[in-house]
C-alpha cells in the first residue's frame, strides 16, 4: 500500500522510526537512490507516487521492503498489472536481487513466467504440494500444468477458421469518464461481428473497465453503441440483457454474484422473470432448483448442492456458475472481462473452451484480458487500449508480443478500428 | 480449562438462531433479576407479578395483544425494509401521518359519518392511513433513490416533522375544548372490539382487543409470501445481498427503494389508523408510546422473519402491559434493553463457536 500524495522517499520512510525530529528528505532521497542503483531499479525518489505508473509503483513497494533490510521477498502475482516489457524488467530486477543474496518467493500461475524466473519450484494443488523444491531442468510446460491440475491439459485450443457474420456490436465515438470524473474513454470506435472474438489488450486501468461498463449499460457515456442495430448507449442493463447481451464481469464476487444467496438464486438472476422459472408474480423455486441442478451438472460446478451459498464456491466454480448463467441465455454478444484471472490451469482451459464454443455457434465475443497469451490464442482481432483510446487493431494471427507491448505502453500506434465493411463506411476513421 | 472462540467453518445448524434468541431472552431476565436483587427487590416476586399482569387472565392477554398490534404492523414494515438494507427508522413518523390521514375522514370530514355505512367509513380510514404512511415513506425513498441521501438521517428527522404536524392540528384546528386532542370519534367508526360481543357473551366484557390484530396477522402471512415466494421478494433479497449484482442483473434499484419505503411506511400508517380507530378513538398527543422505535427493535430481534415478528411483538406487548403495573415502570425497559443487547451480541454465535479446551491436556500435547 502506498500513499499517492507522498513522494517515493516519504512512502519508503512511513512506519520507520528513523527520521526522528527533522525530516531531512534530501538525505533520504540520496539513500533511496543509492539503494535503487544497487539493485538496478529505475526510480526518481522525489517523484510523487500518484504520478508513477503501476509498474513504477511496484518498484517502490520492492524498494520499501529492501530499505527495511528484508532478506526474503514474497510476491503474489506481481506481473498481473504489468505490460510485457515492464514484466521483463521486473524479472530482471528480481534476478539481480537473487544474485545479491536475497531469497524470493514468486507466486504465479503463468507457467512461462515461472520457468523464466525461478531456480526451484513448488507446485500447490488444493492446498497440497504436488512437487516441492524441484529443479527446472527438463521440466516441460505440459508436465508443470499436469502437476497443477492433476491431469493432462491441452495447450492449443481447438479454434476453427470461420468467416465472421454480420455486425453485432458497433461503437461510434464513445467517450466516458471514470469514477473520479476524469476522461476514461476517448472517442472509441470498435466493431464486432457474429462469430468473432475481439480481444481488448491493454495495461490495467487504461479504460477497459469503463469500456465494458458503457457497453453493458452500467456507465453513462457519449456517442453511440449499436447492438444488433439498436442504440443501447445510456440505456439501463435490462435493455441490453433483453437484446441478448451476456456479461461476464471482472469482479465475480462484487458484481457477478450475490454471495449470501444460494446457487439456485444466483443462476436465476437474469431469467427469474421468465417462464417456467416464474409465473406472473411468483417465483417457482422448485423449477428454479431443477434449472440450477441442470446447469450445475452441465457446467461441472463443484458444490455440495444447489442450496450452497455462492460465497462458499472456489474462484473457478464461481466463474463456472456465472458462465452457466450467462451462456444458458443463448446470447448474441458476450462481454467477458478477465474471465480467467485467478483461476487454475484446468479452470482456465474450461472457460476458454466455453468461449470458443460460443464463437462456433455464431456469438460475438468482446474479450478483455490482461493475459496476452490468452488474447492471442482466442481472438480473431485484438484492439489495444492506451489511456482510453484504441491505439490500433491487429489481426489475431499476426499479433506478436512485442508489437502489442509497444502499443500497450503508448509507444506505437497500429492500423484503424474496423476492417472494411459497409456499416463502418459512415463512421470516422481514426488516424493511424 | 478455558474457553476458546473458533470461527465456524460450516453453516450453523438451523435450530441455532432460535435457540440463541430464546437463550438471550432467558438470560436477559436472569441479568435483570440480578440487577433488581442488587437494589434490594425480590426479582422472583416481580417476575411472578409481571407474568400475572400480562398473561394472568384473558383480559390481561387481550391488553397485551392490543399493545402488540401496532408493533406487529410496524415490525413487519421494518423487517421488509431492513431486508433490502434500507434503514427506515421513520416508522414513528409514518405512524403519526397514518393516524392523521385516517382522522381526516372524521374531522374534515370527508364523508358524513352519521349516514355512511361504518364499513365504508372505516375502509376509507384504513385506505387513507395506508396512503398517508406510504406517502411519508415515499419522501425518504425518493431522496435515497434519486440523490443517494442517507435514509437514517431523513427518516429520523421526518419523525419530528410528523409529530409537530399532528400537534398543529390537535392544538390549533381540531382541538376539543382547548385540550390537545380531537373530540372522541363517533362509535360508528370504531374498529370492532371483543368487548362489542359482551352482550351475547359476558366473557368478552372489557376486552379491548380490536380487529387490527387480524390485519397484523394477515400482513405477516402476506409478507412471508412476498419474501419467500414472489418475484418482488427475490428482487428485494438480491438487492439486499448485493446491490451491484442486482443492477448488473437488470433490476431497477431506485424503483425498488421507493416501493419498499412506501410499503414499509404503509404498514406503519395502517398501525396509526388501527391505534386511532381501535384504541384511543381520537387523534391526540402521544398516541404512540414509541411504537415506531420499538418496531425497529422488534424487526431486528425477529431476525427479519415475519412470523418471529409476531411472537416478539407479543413479548414486547407483555412487557409494556406489565410495565404499567409496576413502579418504577423502568423495569420493563431494563428488561427490553437487556434482551436487545443480548440478542444482538448472540449473533456472534452464528459465526463463531465456543469450545471448552482442557488446558492441561493441550499443554501436554504441545510438549509432546
Amino acid at each position: 500500500m502506498l500513499v499517492p500524495t507522498m513522494s517515493v522517499t516519504e512512502n519508503i520512510l512511513i512506519g520507520l522510526d528513523k527520521p526522528k525530529l527533522a525530516l531531512n528528505l534530501k538525505h533520504y532521497d540520496e539513500e533511496v537512490r543509492h539503494l535503487a542503483e544497487q539493485f538496478g531499479i529505475r526510480i526518481d525518489p522525489s517523484a510523487k507516487v500518484w504520478q508513477l505508473s503501476v509498474g513504477e509503483q511496484q518498484r517502490v513497494e520492492i524498494l520499501k521492503i529492501l530499505y527495511r533490510g528484508a532478506r526474503i521477498l514474497v510476491m503474489d502475482e506481481p506481473t498481473a498489472v504489468l505490460a510485457p516489457q515492464e514484466a521483463d524488467e521486473l524479472i530482471a530486477t528480481l534476478k539481480g536481487m537473487a544474485s545479491q543474496g536475497k531469497s524470493i518467493i514468486f507466486i504465479s500461475h503463468k507457467l512461462n513466467e515461472v520457468q523464466e524466473v525461478a531456480d526451484r519450484l513448488t507446485i500447490l494443488r488444493r492446498g497440497k504440494a504436488t512437487a516441492e523444491g524441484i529443479g527446472l531442468e527438463g521440466i516441460t510446460r505440459e508436465r508443470l500444468a499436469s502437476l497443477m491440475v492433476g491431469r493432462e491439459v491441452i495447450f492449443n485450443m481447438h479454434k476453427v477458421d470461420r468467416e465472421p457474420g454480420e455486425v453485432v456490436l458497433q461503437l461510434e465515438q464513445v467517450s466516458a469518464v471514470n469514477n473520479k470524473n476524469l476522461p476514461a474513454l476517448k472517442n472509441v470506435d470498435l466493431c464486432l461481428r457474429a462469430g468473432e472474438i475481439l480481444g481488448i489488450a491493454g495495461v490495467a486501468g487504461n479504460g477497459q473497465s469503463e469500456l465494458v461498463e458503457v457497453v453493458t449499460g452500467l456507465r453513462e457515456c457519449e456517442g453511440k453503441i449499436w447492438l444488433d442495430g439498436k442504440d443501447i448507449a445510456n440505456k439501463p442493463p435490462q435493455v441490453s440483457i433483453g437484446g441478448g447481451l451476456a456479461h461476464i464481469p471482472e469482479d465475480r464476487i462484487g458484481v457477478g454474484s450475490a454471495p449470501n444467496l444460494s446457487i439456485t438464486k444466483n443462476v436465476i438472476m437474469k431469467n427469474f422473470e421468465s417462464e417456467p422459472i416464474s409465473h406472473r408474480w411468483q417465483v417457482n423455486y422448485t423449477e428454479a432448483g431443477r434449472h440450477a441442478a441442470e446447469l450445475k451438472q452441465k457446467y461441472d460446478i463443484l458444490a455440495p448442492s444447489v442450496e450452497t451459498q455462492a460465497r462458499k464456491l472456489s474462484g473457478g466454480n464461481l466463474q463456472k456458475l456465472i458462465l452457466a448463467r450467462e451462456l444458458s441465455s443463448a446470447p448474441h454478444l458476450i462481454v467477458a472481462m478477465q474471465p480467467t484471472r485467478g483461476l487454475d490451469v484446468g479452470a482456465i482451459e474450461a472457460v476458454q473452451q466455453l468461449l470458443l464454443d460460443q464463437r462456433e455457434t455464431g456469438c460475438a465475443i468482446l474479450l478483455v484480458s490482461e493475459d496476452l497469451d490468452e488474447l492471442m490464442a482466442l481472438s480473431d482481432r485484438i484492439a489495444v487500449m492506451y489511456e482510453g483510446e484504441v491505439v490500433g487493431v491487429v489481426d489475431g494471427k499476426e499479433a506478436d508480443l512485442n508489437t502489442l507491448g509497444l502499443m500497450m505502453t503508448g509507444s506505437m500506434r497500429g492500423p484503424g478500428s474496423c476492417p472494411p465493411e459497409p456499416a463502418a463506411a459512415g463512421s470516422q476513421e481514426r488516424e493511424g | 480449562m478455558r474457553l476458546q472462540i473458533v470461527k465456524r467453518s460450516e453453516d450453523p445448524p438451523k435450530w441455532l438462531p432460535i435457540a440463541t434468541s430464546l437463550g438471550a431472552v432467558v438470560l436477559a431476565f436472569v441479568i435483570s433479576g440480578g440487577i433488581l436483587a442488587a437494589v434490594g427487590a425480590d426479582p422472583l416476586q416481580i417476575y411472578r407479578y409481571f407474568f400475572r399482569s400480562a398473561f394472568g387472565s384473558w383480559g390481561a392477554f387481550s391488553d397485551v395483544m392490543v399493545k402488540a398490534t401496532p408493533l406487529i404492523l410496524i415490525g413487519l414494515g421494518c423487517a421488509l425494509a431492513f431486508r433490502m438494507k434500507l434503514w427506515n427508522i421513520g416508522a414513528e413518523g409514518q405512524f403519526y401521518i397514518g393516524a392523521f390521514f385516517s382522522s381526516m375522514v372524521v374531522m374534515v370530514p370527508l364523508v358524513d359519518v352519521n349516514t355512511t355505512p361504518p364499513i365504508v367509513t372505516i375502509g376509507l380510514m384504513m385506505l387513507l392511513g395506508i396512503l398517508g404512511g406510504a406517502l411519508y415513506g415515499f419522501i425518504p425513498g425518493l431522496l435515497k433513490a434519486k440523490f443517494g441521501i442517507n435514509e437514517i438521517i431523513t427518516t429520523l428527522m421526518l419523525n419530528y416533522v410528523a409529530v409537530f404536524w399532528n400537534n398543529y392540528w390537535i392544538f390549533g384546528r381540531w382541538s376539543d375544548a382547548g385540550f390537545q386532542m380531537t373530540p372522541t370519534f363517533p362509535r360508528r367508526v370504531w374498529l370492532p372490539r371483543l368487548a362489542d360481543l359482551a352482550k351475547q357473551n359476558p366473557f368478552f366484557s372489557g376486552m379491548t382487543l380490536h380487529v387490527g390484530v387480524i390485519f397484523g396477522l394477515i400482513v405477516a402471512v402476506v409478507l412471508w409470501y412476498i419474501i419467500n415466494k414472489s418475484r418482488w421478494g427475490y428482487k428485494i433479497n438480491l438487492i439486499g445481498d448485493n446491490p451491484k449484482a442486482a443492477r448488473y442483473a437488470g433490476i431497477d434499484i431506485a424503483k425498488n427503494i421507493i416501493l419498499v419505503f412506501m410499503f414499509s411506511g404503509a404498514l406503519a400508517g395502517l398501525a396509526g389508523m388501527t391505534e386511532v380507530s381501535g384504541v384511543v378513538h381520537r387523534l391526540q398527543e402521544r398516541i404512540s408510546t414509541s411504537y415506531g422505535f420499538s418496531g425497529v427493535i422488534v424487526a431486528w430481534l425477529a431476525k427479519l422473519d415475519p412470523f418471529a415478528v409476531v411472537l416478539v411483538s407479543i413479548l414486547f406487548g407483555a412487557l409494556l402491559v406489565a410495565g404499567r403495573e409496576i413502579q418504577p415502570s423502568g423495569v420493563s425497559f431494563l428488561i427490553q434493553g437487556t434482551i436487545l443487547f443480548l440478542v444482538i451480541s448472540s449473533d456472534v454465535l452464528m459465526r463463531y463457536q465456543i469450545r471448552l479446551v482442557n488446558t492441561k491436556k493441550a499443554s501436554v500435547e504441545e510438549a509432546a
